[in-house]
């Protein structure tokens, strides 16, 4: 390998990196709020992949359709709650939350879909179509659960999974799709070593993103009850931060990362109804090596991921996958040399 | 008058096992209540079924409102706060930090909270000294003042704690209690579960004493104080 080679695998793993980035931080975001390991994030950034490809090819996106049924289910089920527990009051303030704000998203797609619209459009709209489907998906399928244990929580996440992979397949069916470049051209970042555009357009805005999200979690009050909710939520209940409005906060913010991981991803890779699934395993891969809390070490592992993949598949591309996974017994080796166990969990073990 | 606090025939169970068996207590606005027992005896089960974290029967009624049913986070939007034994902080953040999340049910502006905030730093200047450490380096006296301190910055009406004495030297102990008297002259309404008997009769108004769930005595601290049986049981009988 000439160090040609090496700079230009350096750079698709950089690239990789931004994706796994962002993917990772909504992993990790999730379980330390809810205890959810969000297996579906892949399936949502494939949803937002495929919705921009329909608006860009002028088609009308049936995410619009998924959105509205999950709406009117999840709207059904909170105002018939409501009901069976005499909160009548209760009842407009849920039609508003979990019909009306969703069905809003719908309609500006629902009015400009099929026109020619600018790049920028498309993406708004796509972002706006995406980002009620998780919290929809996790009102119906986590709410009622919260209090299931991890084990249960990962089963429903993977029931989730295979839902989305099938309604994505019977969707926008089983071809693949791009998406046009946000970008076009190429950059000198060094005399004769050109990087696209595009490229550093991924890596900056997964940046910019996650810079933004360092910044809502450090300074912000409501990023502040976030946090304190994955640190302890008996202590975050006893300041009066309910846990179901935190994690719907939480939904919300994954939902447009996997959006946007969609949108960064589509231009450069083509997306089929279940790539959703390695793109979730190899940011779980990132999430693990942060121990599904630490969001600095995610980022490493991130750049981790994405790098080992763009080099072993150079060494050997049909063997890439199983090599990025291999990460995983290194980082957990390591992890459980340096993990604390209290003393609750040795006599959990002793028993 | 109508109790600010009044908890009536409160039923409480672990499972099958029922810890707390029918206890009722008021508590008066402007009063210092003080629940004392031996371990086991259910005081801190009392107050967690109170806030809301554990389940329970009976009324829980605040300012003449049940609220037995409604969630923890209603309660302490309502103006009851707990700290419990355990503190609860977020160690992995700063004391500023868990002092701001302690207004998160207040929904001020910011210059509330700031004012609220310094009126905490003056209660306790150890914790204005620390607001970059992280909670969990703290030592013992220092997370009981953020636990309290982080109430405080919610307003309570009613504060319940929970053995606030546990595991500190007697010198912070004798602080911590000289606090807790200063909130009432603040306007709160204190609720303590307390082991060190002397020291809560001490510091209260009016005691009950608790013994396997139920209430055996109650009356007014210092009545209580020279109650022979309390004497004997509790406070050291010398």
């Amino acid at each position: 390998m000439t160090w040609d080679i090496a700079l230009i695998l350096s750079v698709d793993g950089v690239a990789g990196a931004a994706i796994y980035l962002l993917a990772g931080l909504g992993l990790v975001l999730v379980f330390s709020v809810t205890r959810v390991i969000f297996v579906p994030f892949g399936d949502i950034a494939v949803f937002s992949a495929l919705t921009l490809a329909y608006l860009e090819a002028g088609r009308w996106p049936p995410t619009i359709a998924l959105v509205a049924v999950l709406a009117a289910i999840t709207a059904v089920k909170e105002v018939v709650a409501h009901l069976r527990h005499g909160r009548v009051a209760k009842v407009p303030a849920a039609l508003g939350t979990w019909l009306g704000l969703p069905l809003l998203a719908c309609v500006p797609a629902q009015l400009l879909a099929g026109q020619e619209l600018p790049p920028l459009v498309d993406i708004a709209l796509t972002l706006a179509l995406v980002l009620p489907i998780v919290p929809l998906m996790a009102r119906l399928v986590f709410h009622p659960i919260a209090h299931a244990s991890t084990l249960v929580l990962l089963i429903a996440s993977l029931v989730m999974h295979f839902l989305m992979s099938g309604l994505g397949l019977l969707f926008f069916g089983p071809e693949g799709f791009r998406t046009q470049p946000l970008m076009r051209g190429a950059v000198e970042l060094a005399p004769g070593f050109l990087v696209s555009a595009q490229v550093l357009l991924m890596v900056g805005a997964a940046a910019v993103l996650a810079g933004l999200f360092f910044l809502a979690f450090e300074r912000t009050l409501v990023g502040k009850a976030l946090r304190a909710t994955a640190v302890n939520r008996t202590g975050a209940q006893l300041v009066g931060i309910r846990p179901a409005s935190t994690a719907a906060l939480t939904y919300c913010a994954v939902s447009l990362l996997a959006g946007f991981v969609g949108i960064l991803i589509a231009p450069s890779t083509t997306m089929y109804y279940d790539s959703g699934l390695i793109i979730g395993l190899k940011a779980f891969v990132a999430a693990i090596i942060g121990g599904l809390s630490s969001y600095p070490l995610t980022a490493l592992g991130a750049l981790a991921v994405g790098m080992l993949e763009s080099f072993a598949s150079f060494w050997d591309g049909a063997l890439k996958d199983v090599i990025v996974f291999s990460l995983l017994i290194p980082a957990l080796m390591i992890r459980s040399h340096f993990s604390h166990h209290s003393d609750d969990d040795v006599e959990e073990e002793e028993v | 008058m109508t109790a600010l606090l009044a908890i009536e025939d409160l039923h409480v169970c672990y499972g099958k096992v029922e810890a707390v068996h029918g206890v009722s207590l008021h508590l008066d606005a402007g009063q210092i209540v003080s629940v004392i027992g031996p371990n086991g005896a259910g005081k801190s089960t009392l107050l967690s079924a109170a806030i809301g974290l554990l389940p329970s029967q009976g009324r829980i009624l605040f300012d003449g409102q049940e609220i037995g049913r409604l969630g923890v986070e209603d309660r302490v939007e309502r103006g009851l706060c707990l700290v419990p034994e355990t503190r609860e902080l977020f160690g992995e953040m700063s004391v500023l930090d868990n002092l701001q999340l302690g207004a998160y049910v207040r929904r001020e502006s910011k210059a509330d909270r700031r004012r609220q905030l310094e009126l905490v730093y003056a209660r306790f200047p150890r914790l204005a000294e620390r607001r970059t450490q992280r909670a969990e380096t703290l030592s013992g006296g220092e997370r009981q003042m953020l636990a309290l301190g982080r109430a405080l910055m919610s307003r309570p009406r009613v504060l319940m704690l929970d053995e606030p004495s546990l595991g500190l030297a007697p010198l912070i102990v004798d602080e911590i209690l000289a606090i807790v008297r200063g909130l009432r002259e603040d306007g709160v309404s204190i609720l303590l579960v307390e082991q060190n008997a002397l020291a809560a009769l001490e510091s209260s108004d009016y005691g009950y004493v608790l013994e396997s769930g139920e209430v055996a005595v109650e009356g007014r601290s210092d009545v209580l104080k020279s109650d022979e049986r309390v004497f004997e049981s509790y406070l050291g009988g010398v």
